[in-house]
């Protein structure tokens, strides 16, 4: 589209964005996480990460991590098919409600599932109004699982949303002239071609909520540690900047294993 | 809008001028003490007595204080640290030795006792002036807590599984096993730690959270049965709360204190000494007493009490049992400091 010197032009800005805030920050944590306190080179802090049960935290959210993104899968898909299917009616609408809770800040929000699922909170108190026994929502695996898919439902509807309005409606309805009944077209059809959409969602959902620790520390009530609460402590608690990077280069290890994955998934699938 | 925007301009001008009126230099002191914690209208009483301005930072935590005062990014003149932190900052040459002669009120009202107790961290009370003090305690529901509260045991009483609150910091989670198996708060022999560590993993399925400021409003709303509080978060809670006692358990408490102090590189060493003593006067004490509600070490201040139920409010004046013998923070060096906090962090995180 652009000759070449307009092009290189146009790149500079961003070369220079990525440059000073991407690039030269993640070669600080990585030096961080390789150094001590005197600046010599040292995998103590990497191995330190194995030792405090550290890697237990990582394994929690990996699971956590894992469980809201397939949650938020099974939430996602149909919605979307349905909003697909009848277009032109009331979608705006559904997808808008969908889109809200991105509107407003993801800590408020969180804060007001506190409300929610505590002890004295909206659900016990229904709860004991209809005389059934309390139940102990917050402060649990499940509370944090359930604030990641309030919190990450709109990042695996939204790619979701536009991979299936983009397949051609003449594919479908080639695939009913031919004989195919609309299992067969679901399964052979509509699924295939939402895969890449559903593997970005994947993506989106499972990253921040392998990272998150805003969820973690409001409604896991400080006992249930996700990696991202521990690095934030070592950053803000600890002072242990060394420790602290050595985990964010474990946990970025796990996000680029993701990304591969994803991206060898996508490869194939564009294979006839 | 316009208008508005002429008279601000007009103003500024005003203010200018009437700057460089004046032939002497305008008279400052930099103030960094915890948030909240001065009447605000105090500050212009002083301001209008002496002429000197205050400017006051803020901080929330004694652990985000230090490495701003240790940096001398920014040149304080009067700090507000705990204990602890008083220790490390003399530890480390950042703070100076304070001219008593200066501070006539603090010598007249401070209580000797309090004094007394700041030499565990200030050797010789050369460094610093008590301003706020205090203890940790339980706090709990007398609806809900049938069984007598009077020794940290019962935080490990299985009867009150889910309903109970300990506070998420390093050094008050293991001051509260220590106490209880007869140690010292100031503990460094690594296998006693290692023990006092193994009973809070213990406790843990029993503790329904691990708390900051969050615990007052959990305790106000009868979120749970007990938690650990300070004592000034107790007097706020009960206020708030009527079904709710306070009780400083038998095995000993941590009696905290934060006091006033000079950094090393002040530049206005003599406006910072008349803001220490101004802020021992007991007329000033007593305003900031009322706003804060932390227990004052000022004598002059409980004559000076208007409200009755405050000036007989245990917690606020504690008789001097509650604080005889108790321990304070020390500052136990950074090795020691950090292996506080990785134990305290394998705790949460096992």
């Amino acid at each position: 589209m652009f000759n070449r010197g307009v092009r290189n032009i146009l790149l500079t800005p961003f070369l220079i964005w990525a440059g000073l805030f991407i690039f030269i920050p993640l070669v600080c944590i990585v030096w961080y996480g390789v150094t001590d306190y005197d600046g010599n080179f040292s995998l103590a802090n990497l191995g330190l990460a194995f030792k405090h049960g550290y890697i237990d935290a990582l394994k929690l959210s990996i699971v956590l991590a894992l469980i809201s993104t397939v949650i938020c899968l099974l939430l996602a898909y149909p919605l979307c098919l349905i909003l697909t299917e009848r277009q032109r009616d009331n979608t705006t609408i559904i997808s808008l409600l969908f889109i809200l809770p991105l509107w407003m800040n993801s800590l408020l929000s969180t804060m007001a599932w506190q409300t929610i699922l505590e002890g004295n909170g909206i659900i016990n108190q229904l709860m004991r109004l209809l005389s059934l026994p309390d139940l102990q929502l917050i402060n649990t695996p499940g509370a944090i699982v359930l604030g990641m898919v309030y919190n990450y439902l709109p990042y695996m509807v939204l790619p979701l949303y536009i991979s299936l309005t983009k397949i051609d409606r003449r594919i479908l309805e080639a695939a009913r002239d031919l004989g195919a009944n609309s299992w067969q077209t679901f399964t052979k059809i509509i699924l295939p071609l939402s895969i890449p959409g559903a593997i970005s969602g994947i993506t989106m959902v499972f990253i921040p909520a392998l990272t998150t620790f805003v969820i973690s520390a409001l409604l896991g009530g400080g006992k249930l540690l996700l990696i991202g609460n521990i690095i934030e402590q070592e950053f803000t608690f600890q002072y242990d900047w060394h420790v602290g990077c050595a985990l964010s280069v474990i946990l970025m290890v796990f996000i680029v294993l993701n990304m591969l994955l994803t991206a060898a998934f996508e490869r194939k699938e564009e294979e006839p | 809008m316009k208008k508005i925007l002429v008279l601000l301009l007009v103003s500024c001008l005003a203010l200018g001028i009437a700057g460089c009126g004046g032939d002497k230099k305008e008279e400052v002191v930099y103030v960094y003490s915890w948030g909240d914690y001065l009447d605000p209208e105090t500050l212009k009483i002083f301001e209008k007595e002496t002429g000197i301005h205050v400017i006051l930072d803020e901080f929330d935590t004694n652990e985000s204080m230090y490495p701003r005062v240790a940096e001398g990014a920014v040149h304080y003149d009067v700090l507000c640290p705990s204990d602890y932190m008083i220790q490390k900052l003399i530890s480390n040459d950042l703070i100076q030795p304070l001219d008593f002669n200066k501070l006539p009120d603090a010598k007249k009202y401070i209580g000797e006792e309090f004094f007394k107790q700041a030499n565990h961290f200030d050797p010789g009370n050369k460094y610093s002036v008590p301003y706020c003090w205090g203890t940790v305690g339980i706090i709990y529901d007398k609806t809900k807590v049938t069984d007598p509260v009077d020794s940290w045991s019962i935080l490990w009483n299985e009867k009150y599984k889910g309903q109970i609150l300990m506070q998420d910091s390093a050094r008050d989670a293991l001051m509260i096993p220590l106490k209880l198996m007869g140690q010292s708060m100031n503990e460094t022999d690594k296998n006693i730690l290692i023990e006092a560590q193994a009973m809070l993993k213990q406790q843990k399925p029993l503790v329904q959270a691990y708390v900051v400021d969050e615990v007052k409003d959990k305790l106000i709303n009868s979120e749970a049965a007990m938690g650990v509080v300070f004592s000034g978060e107790a007097l706020i809670i009960l206020r708030e709360n009527p079904n709710m006692a306070f009780a400083i358990p038998r095995e000993g408490t941590n009696l905290w204190i934060d006091g006033w102090v000079i950094t090393k590189n002040a530049q206005n060493v003599d406006n910072a000494h008349k803001f220490i003593d101004f802020m021992c006067r007991p007329d000033i004490a007593v305003m900031n007493f009322d706003y804060l509600g932390y227990s004052t070490p000022n004598t002059g201040v409980k004559d000076l009490v208007e409200d009755e139920e405050l000036k007989n409010s245990p917690i606020a004046f504690p008789s001097p049992e509650v604080y005889k013998g108790q321990e304070t923070y020390q500052y136990l060096g950074n090795q020691m400091d950090e292996y506080y906090n990785s134990l305290w962090m394998q705790v949460k995180v096992d």
